[in-house]
């Protein structure tokens, strides 16, 4: 274990502390050939096309592109990064479009667009945008410890 | 084109055997672990503490380490198994089989589209998770801007040791037939973003493109008995003569049908993006895009009318816009 023992968590966002239209701080996400292929790797997913830029030339694409695993770690650390490690996620629901591609930056934007105070469930509206447009859209809902 | 219509027959054939059946249980190779997770936080770039430090965790609501949330299928991920060639490796369960059937007909090019998860608990260390998959639905060959290509919906379950739910997964991929070349090695991927796809022109249709560089939209007209057709081709429809004409179209039609493309999103086109079946005055029908106007004001039999317009890349393309 190399992590640093933490004498304390860090705070967790509450649900009355949450309303809808918050906005999150933007995450840039560098893309490059060494997160597109470790995160690959990461999520075990040996898929050709996100490792091997030969392949991914040979499917008409420009470079080995970012799988969807890497994608979805990225988008639940972008929303728990702002709620706090408390806060769990209950469902990711995304949709794919542009593909990720080394030397493209993504830039992590989202929105409160729910709060569900009875299921302390929170919706947020995300979207993580490249040079070619948007990579992801979707909905994450994580719940909250309740109270402020 | 006789030959392509019989392997996708051959091919829609077999896929119908597909729709519901068991694409394979994954049991994980690992049991949840601690150097897999750390693994997974460096590279997301992951600090949360509930993930890696176990005095922290074991204060939270967790009570002890769990595995990040998005790891859920990680874990249960097909084994590694040489050569890495798609085709030439052994399917190790029924969905990589499922791939390599439209791999064999030319549907060469995958991407994922939709990935729904449902997390029903997060994962301790020791956990066994194994994950069984049924082929939910594949759609029928559709028109995509990357190629012509068929949606597969594939549901995960994932269950722990004691067979409990521990989340769920719907995860969309479509296979394709690429429709565009390989494309030149370029060290700055996207120095270059794509931008609409040009039209291939060949011997049966670039005299049409090329009225449309003129700022001429054409019809085929056959020469024996008059009746006009679009897209260009060598043969009329209705009399079978191989003589034809154009004949220069005004530009103006009605909305026929049309349909509104929300996702997925390819770069080059703009979203929301309509395209529209165009009935033209004169008497035939062409597809193009409707501009102008929003998605929610289109109406069938709204008038509209043509516009040649440049798009990104130098390229020029028909429009259709409200007339006024
Ligand atoms: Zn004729």
């Amino acid at each position: 274990m190399t992590a640093p023992p933490a004498t304390r968590l860090p705070p967790t966002r509450r649900l009355g502390d949450v309303h809808v239209g918050d906005e999150l701080p933007e995450l840039a996400i560098e893309v490059t050939p060494t997160l597109v292929i470790a995160g690959a790797f990461a999520s075990r997913d040996l898929t050709r096309v996100h490792h091997d830029k030969t392949d991914a030339q040979a499917r008409g694409l420009q470079d080995v592109i970012m799988n969807t695993l890497t994608t979805n770690g990225l988008v639940s650390r972008f929303v728990t990064d702002w709620a706090g490690p408390e806060a769990v996620v209950r469902r990711l629901h995304l949709k794919l479009g542009a593909p990720n591609l080394p030397g493209d930056t993504m830039k992590l934007t989202a929105t409160v667009r729910a709060v569900d105070e009875g299921g302390a469930v929170v919706s947020l509206e995300i979207a993580g945008t490249n040079a070619w447009g948007k990579h992801v859209t979707g909905t994450v809902e994580l719940v909250l410890p309740k109270g402020v | 084109m006789a030959t392509d219509a019989k392997r996708k027959a051959e091919l829609e054939e077999k896929l119908r055997d597909w729709v519901g059946a068991d694409a394979g249980s994954c049991p994980a190779p690992d049991v949840v672990n601690g150097q897999m997770i750390r693994h997974w936080c460096a590279v997301m770039g992951d600090s949360n503490p509930v993930y890696q430090d176990a005095e922290a965790a074991k204060n939270s609501i967790h009570g002890g380490i769990v595995a990040p949330p998005a790891m859920m299928n990680a874990w249960t991920m097909p084994p590694f198994v040489p050569p890495w060639d798609d085709l030439a490796a052994e399917a190790t369960d029924g969905e990589q089989e499922l791939h390599q059937l439209f791999e064999q007909y030319g549907y060469t090019g995958v991407v994922g589209t939709d990935h729904d998860m449902e997390i029903r608990r997060y994962l301790r260390l020791g956990d066994e998770i194994t994950a069984s998959k049924v082929v939910e639905a594949i759609s029928e060959e559709k028109p995509t801007p990357l190629g012509l290509g068929y949606f597969i919906d594939v549901r995960w379950i994932f269950r722990d040791q004691n067979d409990e739910e521990v989340g769920s997964l719907l995860f969309r991929t479509m296979r394709y037939q690429p429709a565009q070349e390989a494309m030149p090695v370029s060290s700055a991927a996207v120095s270059s973003v794509p931008t609409r796809l040009p039209p291939p022109k060949g011997h049966d249709n670039a005299w049409w493109w090329e009225g449309i560089d003129r700022g001429e939209l054409l019809i085929q007209k056959c020469s024996a008995c008059g009746v006009l057709r679009h897209p260009p081709r060598p043969m009329c429809g209705e009399c079978q003569s191989l003589d034809w004409e154009p004949e220069a179209s005004a530009g103006s039609g009605t909305v026929y049908s049309f349909t509104v493309l929300h996702h997925p999103q390819v770069p080059g086109y703009e979203y929301p993006l309509v395209v529209g079946l165009i009935e033209l005055d004169e008497g035939t029908r062409i597809v193009a895009n409707v501009v102008g106007c929003e998605p929610g004001e289109l109406q069938i039999g709204l008038v509209v009318e043509a516009h040649i317009e440049k798009v990104e890349g130098g390229m020029k393309l028909p429009f259709f816009r409200p007339a006024r």
